[in-house]
């Protein structure tokens, strides 16, 4: 798997605005990639510049090792699926997905085709001649893929298009889009700031802020090593806590000293330390070193969340057991439920 | 909310003296003949039957030639306008639309003598010849001074509906065909244009109705001897008296203009086919 397309410092200004702030980036064949990033962070414009609707300040766009940022959309081998849909309102179903056919005036009957065994493959056999606007959210949100999908693009964009669904219809959506890039076998560039959806679906997770990309991973990285505290923050919930890094393999933290799996950092470096929720155990007080009040429990469905009031900090805790108000506890954690992470804007 | 109804009953009583009843009456002076006393009413067909003499058929060709030509010249000025002021920032669309309707503040007779004092044999347009040595054109009195002064008076009015439909169209639609692969002109055939369908149906419908109907600028600009619909059915109220065929002509105008609205709404309801 080569890579497709490569941006390459890439930044954007609006007047005195700079929203990208310098993006390297390598997207390979075939693979589901997420830019993850709150509101803000420039991840639909760096989907934008890949479509071609907005030109980069400075920076290239490889596209197959050659440089399109000059080129218009419409002779670009990639196709979009639009935050709104963008479906065409005086169109009925099989004309909005024949679009693209129509306009590169591909035979009827190959259109007719191709067309159907689109709407076939994302699931709205028949609805061929109905009107755009009586479909549901999740109908049209398959119609924009099939459109763009019929053109047999290298690369699909996919801005935030779960956003307007409801909660099941989206995580449905999630697990179909999924199938169907693995049935086209293209690559997928999809924007989202739902990180439950970017861990989910993607190969490769691109978290970005700010104009920055934070971290590029795989899913299971992204969550279990985040490389700073922004990305703990943004992915999943944690307990992130300021300490030293002793030497290799042990950090000190709350008056207490914790074997760990990290190393290569200085000795007597400050760091950033991760704990997930879910990671940290609560045990009799007698058994542990960190000790602390019940604050709070929540019921949260699966899990309770409680909170324990320790010396220097509030911990947060996921766990199915039961713990009253105002208990006594103990806190554990094994060596791997220390992520530690250099502090952020050291490197 | 029942009271609020009643609110609307001053209404209703204002489009029952103002509009209905004169509607009524108009058709009830053009079905009668003249000389009727409030007890008897003689009922006839005669002042329809005097339309289709060759005279006033006449007018009604001139009219409606009259009425297409200014349309569409007002259409194919009025689009491009329209388009290039929705590309602008908001302010500035705020700004031009502005400039667009200014002139309508301004009583259209008033308008219409300027442009006699520019049209003139004598005008400021011939005087500014004459001082290239050109002789003096004769643009007064013509057809071409009467389409003049509709276009340049009721452009506005094609302008606003074009503009509306086109400003509150989703820009990711332009966007969407782009990236499906039309380029800017087949991006705009197929989707910009049709979708702004709507706009350019009201904006021909109202441009073409003011111009079928006008009497003011028709005489001010075509002179005397100028007639059209409107001129026709303003001298038989004001100077022949013949209030009866003078409904007459209301009547068929109006007719007209039902008939030709009805098609153009036909046209834009209609399914637009894909070539």
């Amino acid at each position: 798997m080569g890579d497709l397309i490569e941006l390459k410092n890439l930044t954007k200004n609006y007047d005195d605005l700079q929203v990208l702030k310098g993006i390297n980036l390598n997207i390979k064949e075939n693979e589901f990639l997420t830019l993850l990033g709150p509101s803000g962070c420039g991840k639909t414009t760096t989907l934008r510049i890949i479509a071609g609707f907005e030109e980069p300040s400075s920076g290239e766009v490889l596209f197959d090792g050659m440089d399109i940022s000059r080129i218009p959309p419409y002779k670009r081998e990639v196709n979009t699926v639009f935050q709104k849909y963008a479906l065409f309102p005086h169109m009925n179903v099989f004309d909005n997905v024949a679009f693209g056919l129509n306009i590169k005036k591909v035979d009827k009957s190959v259109i007719e085709t191709k067309v159907n065994r689109m709407l076939n493959l994302v699931g709205l056999k028949g609805f061929g001649p109905r009107d755009v606007s009586n479909l549901s959210g999740g109908q049209q949100q398959r119609v924009a893929i099939a459109r763009a999908l019929v053109n047999e693009p290298k690369v699909l964009l996919l801005d935030e298009p779960l956003g307007a669904l409801d909660a099941k219809l989206r995580k449905e959506m999630q697990t179909e889009l999924k199938k169907i890039q693995k049935e086209v076998g293209i690559t997928f560039v999809f924007v989202t700031h739902d990180q439950e959806e970017a861990l989910t679906m993607s190969d490769t997770v691109v978290v970005m802020n700010e104009g920055t990309i934070q971290m590029i991973g795989s899913p299971i990285d992204v969550y279990n090593e985040p490389e700073n505290r922004f990305v703990a923050q943004f992915i999943g919930e944690s307990n992130i806590i300021e300490g030293t890094m002793k030497k290799d393999l042990l950090v000190s933290f709350d008056d207490f000293d914790f074997e760990c799996l990290d190393k290569g950092f200085p000795e007597n470096e400050p760091v950033d330390i991760v704990i997930r929720p879910e990671d940290l155990d609560i045990v009799e007080p007698e058994a542990a070193n960190l000790t602390g009040l019940v604050k709070s429990v929540v019921f949260m469905g699966v899990h309770y969340e409680i909170i324990v009031e320790s010396k220097y900090r509030d911990y947060k805790i996921h766990t199915t057991d039961f713990s009253p108000v105002g208990k006594q506890v103990g806190l554990t954690l094994t060596p791997d439920d220390i992520h530690v992470m250099w502090k952020m804007g050291v490197y | 909310m029942k009271h609020f109804r009643k609110l609307s009953v001053p209404y209703f009583i204002w489009c029952i003296i103002f509009i209905l009843i004169p509607l009524v009456l108009i058709i009830l002076y053009a079905f009668t003949n003249g000389g009727n006393d409030v007890k008897t009413l003689n009922f006839t067909l005669d002042n329809f039957a005097r339309i289709f003499d060759e005279t006033y058929i006449k007018v009604f060709a001139k009219s409606l030639l009259l009425g297409v030509l200014t349309t569409a010249i007002c259409f194919v000025m009025g689009y491009p306008l329209a388009y290039i002021i929705s590309k602008q920032d908001d302010s500035i669309q705020d700004m031009l639309i502005m400039a667009v309707t200014i002139p309508t503040w301004i009583n259209m007779v008033i308008r219409t003598y300027a442009w006699i004092n520019l049209l003139s044999d004598n005008g400021i347009i011939n005087g500014l010849l004459g001082l290239l040595g050109i002789d003096p054109v004769t643009m007064m009195y013509t057809n071409f001074s009467v389409v003049l002064g509709l276009v340049c008076n009721l452009v506005p009015f094609m302008i606003i509906p074009i503009h509306t439909s086109l400003r509150k169209m989703d820009p990711s639609l332009t966007e969407a065909a782009m990236d499906l692969g039309a380029d800017p002109v087949q991006t705009f055939i197929r989707v910009i244009f049709k979708l702004s369908m709507p706009g350019v149906i009201n904006g021909i419908i109202m441009v073409f109705l003011m111009a079928i109907s006008s009497f003011v600028i028709p005489r001010l600009l075509g002179g005397g001897q100028f007639v059209l619909i409107g001129n026709l059915i303003e001298q038989q109220f004001v100077s022949v008296g013949d209030w009866n065929f003078g409904s007459a002509i209301s009547t068929i105008l109006a007719v007209l203009i039902l008939i030709a609205m009805r098609l153009m709404k036909k046209m834009d309801a209609s399914p637009m086919d894909e070539a």
